[in-house]
């Protein structure tokens, strides 16, 4: 049995990674996956906890966690191929103004 | 046993996130994250959450990680960031902020929560997942399907659109 604070110790490192990606990159496709690498090191920790107080609330959270996300991803990548369309590049510097 | 398969997994998820940010190739990036989404997914097994690491093969590194490689696809990656930085310094204080974030977080790991020793009896599979997401979280769970039909149509409102 694998102590729980060393699930919630890879979540934390995890999550450390996703926040500098979103940092560093300015591809908005990286971005997104350093997204989704952040909401994947939360669910860890939802789940390791939750298992450590012997309740499946934290796996029903994560099953809506996954859901959220997958909505997130379909818009956010049409938005992304939508931009792309009118500026022919992709750098989320150049992306001040909300609207277009 | 159970310690020597967390190391060795835990250390290929930590190198494939780190994959994820430093190739400059999206797709390679995609690719990472795969990998990492696996390596999730082997946690949860061993976390007794059998149901949640089939889902996040199925939804996770199925549908969405498709959803992203097609994006990739379409956009025709590695030329966008080329070029003289504009927020150079950015990038710079981003590596030691994310290293303070992650004192922080483990920071609020240790102090804040109560080690529970030992760990109680698993949850009870997909059994108590069900019961739970039929009866305590039923609102919750239907308005994620109206989130997904917002999704949807916003997608639809989104690609359609003439710009």
């Amino acid at each position: 049995m694998v102590p729980w604070s060393y699930y919630t110790a890879l979540s934390a490192i995890l999550f450390a990674i996703g926040v500098v990606g979103v940092l560093v990159r300015r591809n908005p496709l990286v971005i997104f996956m350093s997204i989704e690498l952040m909401l994947n090191a939360a669910n860890l920790a939802f789940v390791a906890l939750g298992r450590q107080h012997g309740s499946a609330d934290g796996q029903v959270i994560v099953l809506f966690v996954m859901t959220v996300a997958a909505a997130e991803v379909a818009v956010g990548l049409a938005i992304i191929v939508a931009i792309f369309r009118t500026r022919e590049r992709i750098s989320v510097d150049d992306l001040t103004l909300t609207r277009w | 046993m159970a310690l020597a398969v967390f190391l060795l997994v835990g250390a290929i998820a930590v190198a494939s996130a780190i994959g994820l940010i430093v190739r400059r190739n999206p797709l390679h990036g995609a690719l990472f994250l795969v990998v990492n989404l696996f390596c999730v997914a082997v946690f949860y097994l061993m976390l007794e959450a059998e149901f949640l690491a089939a889902a996040q093969v199925i939804i996770y590194a199925g549908a969405i990680m498709v959803l992203f490689v097609f994006a990739i696809m379409v956009l025709i990656p590695g030329t966008e960031e080329l070029g003289a930085d504009p927020l150079a310094w950015q990038r710079r204080i981003a590596v030691p902020l994310g290293l303070f974030l992650l004192i922080e977080v483990g920071f609020l790991f240790r102090t804040r929560l109560v080690p529970l020793e030992p760990p109680p009896a698993a949850p009870g599979g997909i059994q108590a997942v069900a019961r739970m997401l039929f009866t305590d979280y039923l609102l919750p769970f239907e308005v994620t399907s109206v989130l997904l039909l917002a999704a949807l149509v916003g997608v639809l409102a989104l690609t359609r659109r003439k710009a």
